[in-house]
């Protein structure tokens, strides 16, 4: 039991790693937009494709920053041309809007890709084996949630001590309030976009190293449980996000051990449903009344 | 020549004038206050100068220079800062960080610490409580960190918005108070209220508003002894 259980949380913390980083994303938006991006999982997945193709004519040193930029070009550019022209719309337009640009992702990488599942780029230093006790994993499987957990202090670092931070926090709350100050709200909005995208690419970069393929379709699953995750913390909250990431990722490998890998993702909805009948507000979310 | 000019502006929601073509002058030093009931078009004016609305026709211009339709950082940066209705302190951020927010355009970090000092000089219970959540204050200390926080960007105009709405009593004492120290600091300010007594009584000079128009303006003195006003909008305060 010992033995199949260490190396059934280790995985745990790496999938909870890769989901941290994408719900942090989703929450982040929801904070300020009042908005679930639904497109979050497709940018996802085109850092993926991303990697794919550059890596083919570049070296790692290259394209691993190019995707990053490219990432991050793809999430500023998805706002400004899908959510910021319904900024004074109803939040369902927004919200339609969001699942346009998801589906729209998603079929161009159809169409780029025919379809058809591409191999992920070995990362030489992250693919590398290494023995820990008596069994081995390898080296992005200890690495994932280390940097994580890196970036989610820094994250929260930079909103609670810097003067962005500080214009996020007003932003969310009030947005007129926050242009009665000089605060640009689309610059502080484009900012949670890049850093959300940021780290939806790095998130991207370990999850394949894992699981190696890459289709149009495969952001879906791991978008949707980093939903969850942000839920589960209570959307709005970064710590929430990270925390509730790591729980489903440990209680998903935690089923797998016992041989229920087919319920694996079941549990993780059910949780879902669970949290939203009895603790809607998640772990550390606020109740926030309706902005009028 | 005024510090601010306002010349017949008109402002529209949705097919619906809520501003009809108003013109009023704000003087340097002064404190000038727009009274009128609810739906007058007092708050659209104040709107419409910070640029969170835009007016349909008519121009504002503040030390000469036309700044209709800027964008509202370029109005704060340029000296005019508001203190919005109900307060709207980021209940979120903490006493100390509403006031910073509201320097958020500065870059003079040594003045900004220094006006921080001022602030907690003139409103001490917000110094004692620096570091609360704003959420957690009571109201009054909230309008008071709203005024602060409109301090903050060193504004040559200070405009507040019924800055006295739902408070007791003596803290409405408090905050005409503070509005007169203000003044006689130098701060030029636009006062807009529904507690016209109040008002009248602090101003150098009036505007009453009906309906989005100016139905009359004058001293304080004068809109205080006026019968109209006296019967619309002083009621029995009047006959003290």
């Amino acid at each position: 039991m010992i033995d199949k259980l260490l190396p059934c949380l280790l995985s745990g913390v790496s999938v909870g790693g890769q989901y941290a980083l994408i719900a942090v994303g989703y929450t982040m938006v929801y904070g300020i937009l009042r908005l679930i991006n639904f497109a979050h999982g497709d940018i996802f997945t085109a850092a993926g494709f991303f990697m794919v193709y550059l890596a083919a004519s570049l070296p790692l040193s290259l394209s691993l920053p190019l995707v990053i930029l490219l990432t991050v070009a793809l999430g500023f550019a998805v706002e400004r041309v899908a959510y910021k022209p319904l900024r004074s719309a109803p939040r369902m337009s927004v919200m339609i809007s969001a699942i346009g640009v998801s589906y729209l992702l998603q079929n161009l990488m159809w169409y780029i890709t025919g379809g058809l599942a591409k191999q992920y780029p070995v990362i030489p230093w992250l693919s590398t084996s290494i023995a820990i006790g008596p069994t081995s994993t390898k080296i992005v499987t200890l690495f994932t949630p280390v940097l994580t957990i890196i970036l989610s202090v820094a994250l929260v670092t930079l909103i609670r001590r810097t003067k962005i931070g500080m214009a996020m926090r007003a932003v969310s709350r009030d947005f007129e309030t926050a242009r009665l100050m000089g605060i640009k709200i689309d610059s502080v909005i484009s900012a949670t976009f890049i850093i959300g995208s940021f780290l939806a690419a790095v998130g991207s970069v370990l999850y394949f190293s894992n699981y190696t393929s890459v289709t149009p379709t495969i952001g879906a699953m791991p978008g949707l449980k980093a939903f969850v995750a942000a839920v589960f913390g209570g959307i709005g909250s970064i710590p929430g996000a990270v925390i509730g990431a790591f729980v489903i990722g440990i209680c998903e490998n935690i089923i797998k051990m016992l041989g229920y890998t087919t319920f694996s993702d079941a549990f993780t909805f059910a949780l879902l449903i669970v949290i939203l009948l009895f603790k809607p507000t998640g772990l550390f979310g606020e109740k926030i009344s309706e902005k009028v | 020549m005024s510090l601010l000019q306002v010349k017949n502006l008109k402002v529209n929601f949705g097919g619906i004038e809520a501003l009809k073509g108003i013109s009023f002058n704000v003087d340097q030093g002064q404190i000038v206050t727009l009274i009128g009931a609810n739906g007058a078009g007092k708050s659209t004016t104040l709107r419409a100068i910070s640029s969170l609305v835009y007016p349909s026709e008519g121009s504002i211009y503040y030390e000469g220079r036309d700044i209709t339709r800027l964008d509202p950082q370029k109005i704060v940066e340029m000296g005019i800062a508001m203190v919005p209705e109900g307060r709207r302190v980021f209940s979120n951020l903490t006493v100390n960080e509403n006031l910073l927010i509201g320097a958020y355009l500065r870059k003079d970090k040594a003045a900004i610490a220094k006006d921080m000092d001022h602030v907690y000089d003139i409103f001490p219970r917000l110094g004692e409580r620096h570091w609360q959540l704003a959420g957690t204050l009571s109201g009054g200390e909230q309008q008071m960190l709203a005024v602060g926080r409109g301090m903050m960007s060193r504004p040559k105009i200070l405009m507040m918005d019924e800055p006295s709405l739902g408070l007791a009593p003596m803290v409405v004492q408090d905050i005409f108070r503070i509005i007169k120290r203000l003044n006689e600091e130098g701060m030029t300010i636009l006062l807009i209220e529904q507690n016209a007594n109040a008002a009248l009584h602090a101003a150098h000079y009036g505007y009453v508003l009906e309906t989005g128009h100016v139905a009359m303006q004058g001293t304080g003195r004068e809109l205080l002894e006026n019968r109209q006003v006296r019967e619309a909008y002083l009621g029995k305060s009047a006959k003290r």
